[in-house]
């Protein structure tokens, strides 16, 4: 039996890994179709050549920075206070928030920001693609920062402030320091996040807008290409490098 | 609370009333309001979307929905049994193994739909595979239907089945399987009266972790079933794009997080600590 079960679990992660592996390997296939004719890095360079897709990647990078930036500063000052006192209501809005399909939460968002823009003649763009991403990478912010929190000493605070460092400067000082690989994680946990959304991300976008995955998901409607391969490999070096750094940082110490 | 930690709640409290809160009163509100003319919605307040989800063709959409999940989530129990239950029993190497599978479910969602789509299209590698080996003459038409649906959802989703159910294997006493042999039971028969029983709680998280994301899955159907599977996911999507049926809309996406909040309660209930 256990012969048997080591068997199908070879196979089980041969299934898991194969079809990326395969995806990324045609990516530097010379030719067009689906027949190894040689290695070129042809399909990247037309790839780069493209206007639209160098906007749309441009347009990914800036909205995933912003909104890690805002969700880490308010995640991280969120997870701090939380720390040593519990908030029913915030604990479930945020549980709420990570177990909600991503096709209501786009929905949702895009009915709350046109009932919004009623009155303050806005329009979908960029900024409503930003709030809608720092929203929903919030509450993985909180909880991987809380989970690092909860691995340190509270009293070092209480020393800091005995020996006479106001709570601000005892969290700037103290507990920021220590607590910094946990925030870099769930930053870079954020940006992949954020990087990657395409469900949300098509509904708040507005007419003017397009992201990588946006861009992605149109080719890939259309029956694809050997450049939304080498985009797609792209898009997983730069991710997979990103959670690598993340898991790193958070199993150091 | 002090002050300055009532502070430092309130970006993080502003930002989540903005982006769950008020969205969330917004679709509650709009799941009883009529359909405007030009889309959006108008008055009077009505019970119409509700009373519309039970018409047949809708109904049938929610009934494929919980069908196609419960399969998939079957099927990953299946498969992810005997990998979770060799990693948990693997002398060495746990750690990498765990990792190799949970790589593949940290890289974009789109990129792995994509992957499918580039293997199982008419001029996708296997179909290109079987014509060169002539062991077919015409592609076969591997993508764009249920079948396909139902692999993606596997394969996206299998990682949230390993976890849990290594998690509940690896707690495991190796002892009491020895216990069981000396007390004459079979290899499947400690399987099935011992190994089995003790996993249960990861078995019941590990369906949870599948069966609520396949219920509300958009992605997946919408670019394996070529918009010939109409799953609850899409059913919103096209009421907000396409059909600009808001309040309909609006009924459908909280009947589908009524149905997950249910589910999530039942196990939250059992357990009495907290499932996150």
């Amino acid at each position: 039996m256990k012969r048997a079960a080591a068997l199908a679990s070879v196979a089980l992660l041969a299934f898991l890994h194969a079809p990326l592996l395969v995806l990324a390997a045609f990516s530097f296939n010379e030719g067009r179709f689906a027949v190894w004719e040689g290695f070129s890095w042809r399909w990247y360079a037309e790839a780069a050549r493209d206007q639209r897709l160098v906007e749309a990647a441009g347009n990914s990078l800036w909205i995933a920075a912003a909104a890690t930036l805002i969700s880490t500063a308010a995640g991280t000052l969120c997870a701090w206070a939380l720390w040593k006192r519990q908030s029913r209501l915030l604990t479930l809005g945020f549980s709420l928030s990570l177990v909600t399909p991503e096709i209501v939460t786009g929905v949702s968002l895009l009915a709350f920001f046109q009932w919004l823009f009623r009155f303050g003649g806005l329009q979908l763009g960029m900024h409503t693609v930003v709030l809608a991403h720092a929203g929903f990478c919030l509450a993985f912010v909180v909880f991987v920062v809380l989970a690092r929190l909860r691995t340190m000493d509270a009293s070092l605070e209480e020393a800091a402030m005995d020996l006479g460092a106001t709570e601000w400067q005892a969290f700037r000082r103290v507990t920021l320091p220590n607590l910094a690989p946990g925030v870099v994680s769930a930053a870079l946990l954020a940006f992949a996040i954020s990087f990657d959304d395409y469900v949300i991300t098509s509904l708040v976008a507005g007419v003017d807008t397009e992201t990588l995955p946006m861009a992605l998901y149109a080719m890939a409607r259309r029956g694809g290409s050997p450049v939304v391969n080498a985009i797609s490999t792209a898009i997983v070096a730069l991710l997979g490098a990103a959670i690598l750094a993340a898991e790193g940082l958070r199993r150091k110490e | 609370m002090n002050r300055l930690r009532c502070l430092a709640l309130a970006p993080a409290a502003a930002l989540l009333t903005a982006t769950v809160g008020l969205p969330f009163l917004i679709l509650a509100a709009y799941a009883f309001l009529s359909r405007g003319t030009y889309g959006g919605v108008a008055l009077p307040w009505t019970l119409e979307n509700w009373r519309r989800l039970a018409d047949p063709l809708y109904a049938g959409i929610l009934a494929r929905s919980f069908l196609a999940a419960a399969l998939a989530t079957l099927l990953c129990l299946v498969l992810a049994f005997p990998l979770a239950l060799s990693i948990a029993r693997a002398s060495r190497w746990k750690h990498l193994l765990l990792a190799l599978v949970m790589l593949p479910f940290w890289t974009s969602l789109l990129v792995r739909a994509y992957a499918w789509m580039f293997l199982l299209r008419d001029t996708g590698l296997v179909n290109t595979l079987l014509m060169r080996l002539d062991l077919i003459s015409e592609p076969l038409p591997l993508l764009y239907n249920w079948g396909a649906v139902v692999l993606g959802l596997v394969y996206a989703h299998l990682p949230f089945m390993v976890l849990p159910l290594y998690a509940a294997l690896e707690r495991q006493d190796p002892a009491l399987l020895e216990a069981a042999a000396d007390l004459g039971a079979r290899q499947w028969h400690a399987f099935w009266r011992v190994t089995l029983p003790l996993a249960a709680p990861g078995i019941r998280a590990g369906v949870l972790l599948v069966f609520i994301p396949c219920l509300g899955t958009y992605l997946i159907p919408d670019l394996l079933g070529g918009g010939k599977t109409i799953l609850v996911g899409t059913l919103i999507q096209n009421q907000f794009t396409t059909a600009r049926d808001w309040p309909f809309g609006s009924a459908v996406s909280l009947a589908l997080m009524a149905a997950v909040l249910v589910l999530l309660w039942l196990e939250v209930r059992r357990r009495k600590e907290p499932l996150l």
